[in-house]
């Protein structure tokens, strides 16, 4: 059983008036099969924790610890990461020039298992994922991310999601700029992801209508860089209603 | 002119431009711009008795390293007939004609002096004729041109209504200077793409000049990645009404390298369209690349179109990329003409999405030069190049990789 184990993780950015302490004593523990929902008012450290956890060089761990199956995550390089089991679905994936999304995903495919994809099987897979998700046979060809919409970007993520198959998976936002069919389109491949995995997941959103694809096992409201308060499903629902208010006062009088 | 040229030492190659560290974009040049000079008052003579010496500081030299090829702007030339090798193609010749053969210089003159010396040198010059509407492809070999300096002179007509791919392939040692005659005949249809793959002292300074007729199109395609200072400088009439050129190029300079390619589409006849894309990228210490793109569009030019890009992207720390795009335009009646120019690192963004889904930041550099270059490479039309070329570009990220 796979487990992902974050510890009083604390992160910095360099940023023009200095360092900037975003995360500030993070905890948090995603066992195998899990889905953690994390909401949270802009600004809090949401997409930091995300970057932090794949590796992006611009956040500075000052403390803290990631543990994957007891593995120093941490001391892993980004691509090492994603070799591990670890995938993050991005709030504004990268556009590639001249790379095809054929092209990237058999070589994101092939470095991730060490070796290259049966070539009858893996494009019988790639056909029908892109089918599933609603994805033209034309993107195939396209370059990585170019001229897509923001829909098609986040069902592109969502696409190497289910081909990478990864242990864990932090989603930023994939729910934001999707119409309600994108959205169903879209949950139904994270939660294919998740039954033919045990993926564990962790859920970045601001609002609930994408727990009703995906159900949450755990509610986690991220406030100034930490976890202010956790629950069950309902806290999404309370969030909902009464919104972040509650906390942010209670941090504005500390 | 005395103040531009006083300021125009030749400039340390360690001495970084503004293109290196940041973008630039530029969307229509008719603002801002400032000409030094017309580009079709250019002096022009086939005879190198009449330029001065060179010294590094006239506009078509002072990216150069002058001061390593005065053999080939100065000395001697021999202008023999060399060896070379060539695919059949159906309807296409390639013979050996006197200095007299009508064709020579009507599509050019030369401008500068290692042109000019080749001019007045060579004794007899290639010519390729292409006849024939259907579709060929014809590939010349030359790597057999030896370390001494040389000229050479080539023609290449393609016939009214004809249709040809014509690939110049360079390997093995040169130290050459040399004209290529382009000349396309009313509605012809010529792809020519020369590739530079000499060996690491190579140097060659090449013309190309190129006329084009009513309705014809011209795809010209220079392909520079070996040789130690490798200068192709297309110039581009566009003579005939209606008449069309794309003009691509792709060069991958490593240390101590110096590609260069200065680039002129002269939109003479109304309704003409031009779009040049160079590309090109960087890596290692001292490697050094010139682009310079010169469009006129003349008086007579009236609903033309053209746009001119150079993109370089930069993969290590000590190397130079000057790019300079130059628009002129002689008449107020156009469809559009613009220019960009940019040079950058890496994108790290780019590479951290690759790396996060489990791609070593080798292979994921790889993956962005190659797609970078590839716009290029996907443009040549012919799939056994392509692939070669893709092949060599991997070498080339090997070499990189190793230093
Ligand atoms: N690379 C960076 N450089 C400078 N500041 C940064 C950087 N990344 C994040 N920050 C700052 O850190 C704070 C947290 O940003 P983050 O993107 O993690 O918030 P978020 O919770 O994901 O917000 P949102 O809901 O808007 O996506 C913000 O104040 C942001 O400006
Ligand atoms: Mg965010």
């Amino acid at each position: 059983m796979s487990v992902l184990e974050i510890k009083d993780l604390h992160v910095s950015v360099e940023t023009d008036q200095g360092t900037t302490q975003i995360l500030r004593g993070v905890n948090l523990t995603i066992n195998e099969g899990e889905i953690h929902a994390i909401m949270g008012p802009n600004g809090s450290g949401k997409s930091t924790l995300a970057y932090t956890i794949a590796g992006h060089p611009k956040y500075h761990v000052e403390s803290g610890t990631i543990q994957l199956d007891g593995e120093d995550v941490l001391a892993m390089t980004v691509d090492a990461r994603a070799r591990a089991g670890l995938f993050l679905a991005m709030q504004y994936p990268v556009e590639i020039p001249g790379v095809s999304v054929t092209n990237f995903l058999r070589t994101a495919k092939t470095a991730i298992d060490g070796t290259a994809p049966p070539i009858r099987t893996w494009i019988k897979d790639v056909r029908e994922s892109m089918s599933r998700l609603r994805m033209d046979k034309s993107f195939a060809e396209r370059n990585v991310n170019e001229g897509f919409s923001g829909g098609e970007k986040k069902r592109n993520e969502i696409l190497q999601l289910e081909l990478l198959r990864p242990k864990f998976a932090v989603l930023d936002e994939t729910d934001s700029g999707l119409d309600v069919d994108a959205l169903k389109i879209v949950s139904e491949g994270v939660n294919r992801a998740k039954e033919n995995t045990g993926l564990g997941i962790l859920l970045i959103t601001h609002y609930t209508r994408i727990l009703r694809y995906i159900k949450p096992d755990f509610v986690h409201v991220f406030v100034n860089g930490r976890i202010a308060e956790q629950g069950g499903p309902e806290l999404a629902d309370r969030l909902e209603d009464e919104g972040y208010d509650r906390y942010l006062v209670d941090t504005n009088v500390n | 002119m005395s103040v531009a040229s006083a300021k125009l030492n030749p400039v340390s190659p360690a001495m970084p431009t503004a293109e290196q560290h940041g973008i630039k974009e530029h969307s229509d040049g008719r603002f801002g711009y400032v000409p030094v000079q017309t580009r079709s008052a250019r002096f022009k003579s086939v005879n190198v008795a009449d330029f001065a010496a060179v010294t590094g500081r006239e506009a078509v030299w002072k990216f150069s390293p002058v001061a390593r090829f005065t053999d080939l702007t100065a000395g001697e030339l021999d202008g023999s007939v060399y060896d070379y090798s060539v695919t059949d193609a159906p309807g296409v010749t390639v013979d050996w004609v006197d200095r007299g053969d009508p064709r020579i210089g009507t599509a050019g003159l030369p401008e500068e002096r290692a042109s000019a010396n080749a001019w007045t040198s060579f004794e007899r010059a290639l010519a390729i004729t292409v006849t024939g509407e259907d579709e060929k492809v014809l590939t010349l070999t030359r790597e057999n041109l030896g370390s001494a300096p040389r000229a050479a002179h080539t023609i290449i007509e393609a016939r009214p209504f004809s249709h040809a791919t014509v690939i110049l392939q360079n390997s093995g040692d040169a130290r050459i200077t040399e004209n290529v005659e382009i000349i396309l005949g009313d509605s012809a249809n010529l792809t020519v793409i020369t590739v530079q793959e000499w060996n690491a002292d190579a140097v060659q300074l090449a013309s190309h000049f190129a006329t084009i007729g009513r309705d014809a199109r011209l795809k010209h395609i220079v392909v520079s990645l070996g040789g130690s200072i490798v200068r192709v400088n297309p110039a581009v009439h566009l003579a005939g009404s209606g008449s069309d050129t794309e003009l691509l190029g792709l060069y991958f300079a490593d240390a101590g390298q110096h590609l260069e390619q200065q680039v002129y589409v002269d939109h003479i006849a109304p309704h003409t369209r031009s779009r040049v894309t160079y590309k090109g990228a960087l890596q290692g210490k001292a490697a050094r690349t010139v682009w310079i793109g010169d469009v006129l569009i003349g008086p007579g030019a009236s609903g033309t179109d053209s746009y001119e890009q150079n993109r370089n992207l930069v993969l290590s720390e000590g190397t130079r990329a000057d790019s300079v795009p130059n628009l002129e335009i002689e008449t107020g009646d156009i469809l559009g003409a613009g220019h960009a120019s940019a040079t950058g690192r890496f994108d790290d963004e780019q590479l951290f999405y690759l790396q996060s889904r489990g791609i070593t930041e080798d292979e994921a550099r790889r993956l962005v030069v190659r797609g970078f270059l590839s716009e290029i490479v996907q443009k040549l039309g012919s799939k056994p190049l392509e692939d070669r070329l893709h092949a060599a570009i991997e070498a080339e990220l090997a070499v990189s990789e190793g230093n």
